[in-house]
Parts: C-alpha cells; structure tokens; sequence
C-alpha cells in the first residue's frame, strides 16, 4: 500500500529521458525504422490531442467572422486581443474568476484541514468506533454527485446559505473527498511512535504535537491533497451552477461560461477567449507542477 | 523510555498499557474525537444525511422549491417504471459507460505501453501532452467542443476537406451521433489519466522479467501476451472500477456540449435527475429523488460486482 506521491518513483521525468544518451538501449545501437515510426504514430496522435487547444487560442484572437469563414488556418489575420477585454468587463468574467479563486481556496483549506485532523488519528490511533468509520467511508466511496444534489440543495438552503460563496464552499468540501483523508491516514501511520513520544516527554500537548510535529512531516500528503482538491474545486460544475441559479453574482468560471453561451451564442470568438481565461489558471498551474501533478496521480491510484 | 504512562490514547503498534472500559476509552481520547469533529459533522450532514434523504424524499410528491413534501408511497417509482424518458436516460448511459470505458481503458494501455519502451523517444513529453485535458474543466471543454463539433467548424471542416463527408456534419446536433460524440470527447478528455494509472501499473512489472522473456526468446507480442498481461490483470480490475464510477459522472461535458439533445438522444440519467429537479418549469424533488436513488443503487451494483472482481483477481495472481 503506498500512499505518498513523493516516495513513489513510477515515472521517467521529461528532463531525464532527454539527459540520457541512448547507450540505455544497450542491445540496439542505431534507432530503427520501427522506432521512428513509433515516434510519428505518437507524433500525429499528440497533434491531434492538443489540436483543440491550439485552435482555441487561435479562434479568441480571432473575429467571430474569421472563425465561421477561415477555413482551417489558425493564424488570425490580425489578433484581435478586444475579444478578450469584452469577456472579462462586459460579460462579467472579472467577477467569474475571482469567484472561482475565492471557492477553490476556500474548499482547498477545509479539506486539507479536515482531512489532516482526521487522517492523523485515522492512521496512528485506535479508538472506540474506528472500524465503523472506516467502514462508512469505503461504503460511500463511490457515491456519485448526482444522487446527493438535491439533498445538499435542501440542507443549504435551510441553513440559509443557498446563495452565499461558504455555502458552496461547504457544498463542496465538507463531506466526501474520502481519498484525501486516507492518504493522510497511509502517511501517518508510518511515522515512527518516537517522534510524539519525545515531543510528549517535552511537554508538549496532542494539538502542539499536531501542528508543530506531524503536519510539516506530512507536507508531501499536503502537497499531494492541494492539487488534486484544486482540480476538483476549480473544475466542478454541478453544484455551483445549482447553488447559484437564481443568484448571478454568485457564478463561478464553469457555470459563467454557460450562461455567456445561452445568452450570446454567436459570439464565438468572445466565448473562445472567455474559454481560455478559465482553463489558463489550471493549465499553467499544471505545467508549472507536472511533475508533481503525475505523481500524486500515480500515488493516489495505488492507495 | 517507552515506559512514559499513555494518556492521550494508545498509539495502534504500542502495547496496550491496561485494558479500559469502552466509555473510559472514549473519555480519555476525547481529543481524538475533536480532531474528527470537521469530518464527522461535514461528513455527516453533507454526505451520510443526502444519502438517507434521498430515500426519504423518493417517497414524496414535492412540487419545486415548496418547504416539502406530501408522502405518497412507491408512486414515483411506479412512474419511473413507465417514464420512458427514464430508461432513454437510463440505457444511454449504460452505452455510455459499455462503449467509453473499454475504449478508454484499452487505448491507454496501448499508450502506456508504448510510452513505457526504453526506445520510445520524448517520453515525459508525450505524456504531458496526453494528460493536458485531463486537468482542464469539463463544462468549458463541453463548450468549446460544440465550436469545434459545428457544422461551420474545423471538425466539420476537415471531414469536408478530406473528402470523407460531401457536406458540413455536425455530429452533436445529430440524434444518431449525438451521445457518441460525448463518447469520443470524454474519452479524448480523460484518455491521460487512466495512461497515468497504466504507466504506474507497469512500473511494478521487475526488468529482469522482461530479461528473462527476452533470453527465453519470447517476441514482443507473446511476453505481452504471457509475461505482462497476466501481472496486469488486477491493476486492469482496478482501473476499469475507476474508470466506470467515472462514465457514470459525465454531467459536466454533456449538459454543455448536448444538453441532453437533440430530443433526449444523448440524456444520460444525471442529465434527467437535473432536469427533473432544477430545470423543468415545475421542478419535481421527489420524482427526481427516485431516479437519484435508483442511479445510486447503479453505481453501488457496479462498484459491488468490481469488487468482488478485484479479490477474485488478487486471489488469482496471489498478490497486488
């Protein structure tokens, strides 16, 4: 059972295989045919998995003119960069975006904080109702989003906070996320015993021994928690478009999007560029942290 | 200097200093149960109480947003049986999940394979590429697919080009094509990351194994066959679990990229749920609770039946 992103080595970096010369190859010296036809198999394939992307930014900076009558050229005549001032004023992408920063940091921190507490004792303590938990977890491990909506709508809504940024937060973060706590539980229970047995013989208290001791240990797990949370508070859709149906201020990037499509549908190249100012923040956050991003893939499938 | 009194709960490898009373044991690790109290109130109200509502509100006729419902017995699910927009929904989404994910998991082996070769060349690069829609949010990518799917599109454009269509398709506006092409989109969006899970399964397959196939002479395609298949099976139980729980979640890319049209051909049954629940002019809580718990009882089947097949494959192969 491996937990940890960090301490799992299951991938060649990009730097890596560029670094090393193909001596690797030790019974062939010479690439052969089979080789570069491989490499242009994946070449074409590659070509066609970004392709969408590539004619996303090349159709914002276009006019909506050039995009239904270009033809498949993807150099605009002249970038039009006002498609995107139109998409961040006057469609109110501005007001989208900060509500989609300020609802994936807010569930990012419930449940890094959540999952952390929980996880802690979840992996190095045994107390009365321990296998009931766990138990409750796995059962529910599965549950599609779905099937809770319309209770969770309720429930917001008698807590009065149906049209608020917490209740969404809340919405997304308070239950669930099960994967994030038992990544935490995996990680801790490997620690060695000493290491709260010394703390405790300094005096130290279980909450001092937590926030000073334990979690900076657990930064990888932390590391691991807050991009596959990212991911998913900033991707979600169902839930923010339910919870803000009657309240427009209130729209994430996803569900602004959607609205901007029902309202404008002609307005292609506006729709391109408001597009691109959602997906840019995960895209760039991605290819800054790659790496990091894989593997804690990779580790979180092999819990 | 392990003999230090314990307190504070027993850590779960210590020896346990006496045996405690069930109600002592929870008096004394009272700050244990502080530290799950976010977890067992959120968790509680936003996970464990849904899940039980929705049994509760499919016996209901509760018409909109009123404060509830009336009780009216098995009602909602006598009409789920002869709604045949239900089971339209229903079996959509079982094409759905038949077609999408044998795709799905059987494309990103090839990959994985491939990228997994000492010889394959830019291979973190490749990679990348391949994972890059997996991180991009699944409504925005359902939008900008109707673009690139429209008749005026570069899709469309293409086809036209090449000479394979004489006129402008466009294959979401088509009821033939429309559910397929949430198929070929969700597939395309979420292709990298069951490569991922693949590449990180082969990397527990030992290099002398491969070695070993090699002086024992075997070609490429028997040691997949022989050698590296029957090592992968509990990791191909695995990954198609995942993978179905996923199928079963595509609301995000085809409420945007269809919406469910054109006339319900591509409403899969979370599309029904929505609509039943917030987009109908009378939205009906307690009918769409019904399609809710149904759908659930679905995806537990699924995860159930899986289950069984991952100890099944454990079993066989005596390890994991």
């Amino acid at each position: 059972m491996m937990a940890a992103g960090t301490d799992v080595e299951p991938l060649t970096a990009p730097e890596s295989v560029a670094a090393k010369p193909p001596l690797r190859s030790r019974r062939i010296g010479r690439p052969r045919p089979g080789q570069v036809g491989t490499a242009l198999v994946l070449a074409v394939l590659a070509g066609l998995w970004i392709y969408p992307f590539v004619w996303l930014i090349s159709a914002s900076l276009k006019t909506s003119s050039e995009i239904f009558g270009g033809g498949l050229d993807l150099i605009p005549e002249a970038p039009v960069w006002e498609n995107y001032s139109r998409a961040w004023t006057e469609v109110g992408f501005a007001t989208y975006f900060a509500n989609s920063v300020l609802i994936t940091v807010g569930t990012v921190l419930l449940i890094v904080v959540r999952s952390a507490l929980a996880g802690y004792v979840l992996g190095r303590y045994d107390f009365v109702g321990k296998k009931l938990l766990i138990g409750i977890f796995l059962v529910t491990f599965f549950l599609p989003e779905g099937y809770t909506i319309i209770p969770i709508t309720q429930l917001t809504d008698q807590l009065g906070l149906l049209n608020s940024h917490i209740g969404v937060i809340l919405g997304l973060g308070a239950g669930g996320q099960i994967a994030a706590t038992l990544l935490y539980a995996g990680y801790f229970r490997r620690l060695p015993k000493e290491l709260e047995e010394s703390a405790r013989i300094d005096g130290a208290g279980q909450f001092t021994i937590f926030f000073r001791v334990m979690l900076p240990l657990a930064w990888p797990i932390t590391a691991t928690v807050v991009i596959l949370t990212f991911l998913f508070a900033w991707n979600v859709y169902l839930l923010p478009l339910v919870f803000t149906l009657s309240e427009p201020e209130l729209r994430t990037l996803a569900v602004g999007m959607t609205v901007f499509v029902g309202e404008q549908s002609t307005d292609w190249s506006g729709m391109a560029a408001a597009a691109v100012i959602s997906l840019l923040p995960v895209i760039a956050v991605f290819v800054v942290l790659q790496r990091k991003f894989v593997d804690s893939i990779a580790g979180a499938v092999k819990q | 200097m392990t003999t230090i009194q314990q307190r504070d709960g027993a850590p779960v490898t210590g020896p346990r200093p006496r045996r405690r009373s069930r109600l002592r044991r929870m008096r004394d690790d009272w700050w244990i149960y502080l530290f799950l109290l976010p977890t067992l109130v959120g968790y509680g109200a936003y996970t464990i109480y849904p899940l039980v509502a929705s049994w509760w509100y499919a016996f209901l006729d509760w018409p909109g947003f009123a404060a509830t419902g009336t009780f009216v017995g098995i009602e909602n699910f006598d009409r789920l049986m002869d709604d045949e927009l239900f089971w339209n929904a229903f079996w959509n989404s079982i094409v759905f999940l038949v077609i999408s994910v044998p795709l799905r998991v059987g494309l990103a082996l090839a990959l994985a394979l491939v990228l997994n070769r000492k010889k394959t060349p830019f291979k973190g690069f490749f990679r990348t590429l391949f994972f890059l829609p997996v991180v991009t949010t699944g409504a925005i990518v359902g939008i900008v697919f109707t673009l690139l799917l429209d008749a005026s599109g570069p899709v469309s454009g293409a086809l036209v080009w090449s000479g394979l269509t004489d006129t402008p398709v466009n294959f979401a506006a088509e009821a033939e094509t429309s559910l397929y092409s949430g198929i070929a989109v969700w597939v395309w969006k979420w292709l990298g990351i069951t490569l991922i899970y693949w590449l990180a399964a082969l990397q527990t397959i030992p290099a002398d194994v491969h070695e070993a196939a090699m002086i024992d002479g075997a070609g490429a395609w028997r040691e997949f066959r022989h050698v590296t298949l029957p090592m992968l099976v509990p990791f191909l139980v695995i990954i198609t679990l995942i993978d179905t729980v996923a199928a079963l979640n595509v609301f995000d890319l085809m409420q945007t990229l269809t919406a469910g049209g054109p006339s319900f051909s591509s409403e899969v049954i979370e599309i029904f749920i929505f609509r039943t629940a917030f987009g109908a002019t009378v939205p009906q809580l307690g009918y769409a609770s019904a399609a809710a718990v149904l759908f659930g009882l679905l995806t537990m089947l699924i995860a159930v039946v899986q289950a069984v097949g991952i100890r099944w494959a454990r079993r066989r192969t005596g390890s994991a």
